[in-house]
């Protein structure tokens, strides 16, 4: 394997089983230092499965896992400290206050940011004083992420961290998250939200009944990129007043239909598969 | 959420400065320091549920109200059944801040999640378990010191005579918490969710305490509810407080003869010692399935 140096997360052909069912079917994974990595797939589909085995939760049944150049399945502290989990849903810490509870974590770690700087930098420093029972989910959730980000980590977990915002509250998590980034935190975030992928991720893998069925960017999964284009136009002669053909030039097609028009093709327009398709038709081939 | 647009997404990338010294990684805070941040956090949490905390101290000085007005004779010459049962609540007491509390919380943090994500930082997995021994001294001291004093001002139950008297309360105060929380920590794996943890908990000091000489005086309980109630702690205890508490000549009044100091400390021992071997071979960190 190579060295810690680049590669923050190394999993090679991860299997957990309960007794007849394969949670984990044979993953492989490989998120480099400072990318912001989504495991994109349906609940149930081995996510946070794979993830709380990377987090050093979950005793695996076979294969090879290395986390900032460990193996999870023996957790030290030094190697903890290195870590930041943001884990689903929580209910704990109710009756403590936002800046108990962040200096109180801090505490735990060997350099730790500043809690008040945290507080800040999640936007809960209105709510410095309000205990956790009090703040609203999304609110909550920002806590949560300054626990996760309080001991300066090198990888950060987050497991669907937006699950339940409105999307105000969403477009400002993701503020935060690109932020942590920019700051050169690596990111294995798991979700089942397209639009945070497209937003967020550096690189992504789709996970289907415990197995990757696709790696690559949000821009070019799954040939993505270089798919056949759908270009449409209004055409009074076509049934409904509107043609689309499919094509792997649709440039060609377009300069074509201009120098027909001689100008302006009412009601142009030019689709790629959305992430969305893709996502979908990989589920269904899966 | 409607007024949380505080945060633009302008706002400058802030890592937040790292409070340690630049010069080099900062250490690991010790067990020491950890517990005794677990333990500030636990008092904190706790004497927030000021109704909680108010009921808990409360409750031992109003059954201690009730029993001695329904109970109103005298037990032995000069000696009232409230002097008696005061012992026998102070002994529930020990056992309702360690093993009671303990296992109802514990049961509700593993719940929660509190344990998981305690699990998931540096944390010296000790310092959990020293926090809540720490809150345990605490609460303990506090229950008993409102006990004895509500008993001595209200009912005029005398304190311990003399200094090998305040040791033997002493001793057998910190051996019966080190039982009860140990086995506390344990027995929060028995209940299957937070939500039961009150249900499956409360009974076992509730029934322990009918049958060990707390409600009723032990030596007009049935033989064999007494070999019951001899195999578990709160039978000691409560003898051990009788020992602290009621003069030396009602030794004679126990179905032993005597106070049976030796034999206390030995079961309470014995408990504080199957208590640990339990937590160490069956504690839990997360929920039942969560694996």
């Amino acid at each position: 394997m190579s060295s810690d140096s680049d590669t923050a997360v190394r999993v090679r052909g991860l299997h957990k089983h309960y007794g007849e069912r394969r949670a984990v079917d044979g993953i492989d994974l490989s998120v480099p230092r400072g990318q912001v990595f989504a495991l994109l797939g349906p609940n149930g589909a081995g996510k946070s499965t794979t993830v709380e085995v990377l987090e050093g939760y979950r005793a695996r049944t076979a294969g090879d896992v290395e986390v900032l150049g460990h193996d999870p399945a023996s957790p030290s502290r030094a190697w903890r400290a290195r870590l930041g989990i943001v884990a689903q849903t929580t209910q704990d810490l109710s009756d403590l206050t936002v800046g108990e509870v962040v200096r109180h974590f801090a505490g735990f770690y060997p350099s730790p940011r500043r809690p008040e700087a945290v507080i800040e930098q999640v936007g809960l420093d209105e709510d410095a004083r309000t205990r956790a029972r009090d703040l609203s989910g999304g609110r909550r959730r920002r806590l949560d992420v300054a626990l996760g980000i309080v001991g300066d980590p090198e990888v950060l977990f987050l497991d669907e961290p937006t699950t339940g915002f409105d999307p105000e509250a969403r477009r400002e998590f993701w503020g935060l998250i690109q932020r942590l980034a920019a700051g050169g935190t690596t990111i294995l975030l798991t979700t089942h939200y397209l639009d945070e992928v497209e937003v967020l991720a550096d690189a992504l893998a789709v996970i289907s009944r415990g197995r990757i069925v696709a790696t690559g960017t949000p821009g070019d999964l799954a040939g993505r990129a270089s798919a056949p284009a759908a270009v449409r136009w209004h055409d009074p002669q076509a049934p409904g007043g509107v043609r689309e053909e499919l094509t792997a030039t649709p440039t060609a097609l377009v300069a074509h239909l201009a120098a027909r028009a001689g100008g302006e093709v009412p009601g142009l327009v030019v689709a790629r598969p959305t992430l969305e398709d893709t996502y979908l038709r990989l589920l269904e081939d899966s | 959420m409607t007024t949380s647009s505080t945060t633009p997404a302008t706002t400058p990338v802030d890592p937040g400065a790292p409070a340690a010294p630049a010069d080099g990684a900062g250490r690991l805070p010790s067990v020491l320091a950890a517990s005794l941040a677990r333990t500030r956090m636990e008092l904190r949490s706790t004497l927030r549920q000021r109704d909680a905390v108010i009921f808990n101290l409360a409750f031992p000085v109003i059954f201690l109200f009730i029993f001695g007005s329904v109970f109103d004779d005298d037990i032995a010459p000069g000696i009232s059944f409230t002097q008696y049962f005061t012992a026998g609540m102070a002994a529930s007491g020990i056992l309702l801040v360690s093993f009671q509390s303990l296992a109802i919380s514990i049961a509700v943090e593993r719940d929660d999640g509190t344990l998981k994500r305690l699990e998931g930082t540096p944390m010296p997995r000790a310092a959990y378990f020293l926090g809540k021994v720490g809150l345990v001294v605490v609460t303990g001291v506090a229950q008993l010191a409102v006990l004895l004093g509500a008993a001595r001002l209200a009912f005029g139950v005398p304190l311990p005579v003399d200094a090998g008297h305040w040791w033997t309360l002493a001793w057998v105060a910190v051996l019966g918490a080190a039982a009860g929380t140990l086995l506390g920590i344990a027995y929060s794996s028995v209940p299957s969710s937070g939500r039961s943890a009150s249900a499956v908990v409360a009974p076992v000091v509730l029934v322990l305490q009918f049958i060990s000489g707390v409600f009723f005086v032990y030596s007009q309980l049935p033989g064999w509810m007494q070999d019951v109630a001899a195999v578990f702690p709160l039978k000691w205890l409560a003898q051990g407080f009788r020992a602290a508490l009621l003069p030396d000549s009602l030794a004679a009044a126990e179905v032993g003869g005597t106070w049976q100091l030796g034999t206390t400390a030995v079961v309470l021992l014995v408990w504080t010692a199957v208590g640990l071997v339990l937590c160490r071979t069956t504690f839990r960190w997360r929920r039942r399935g969560d694996r």
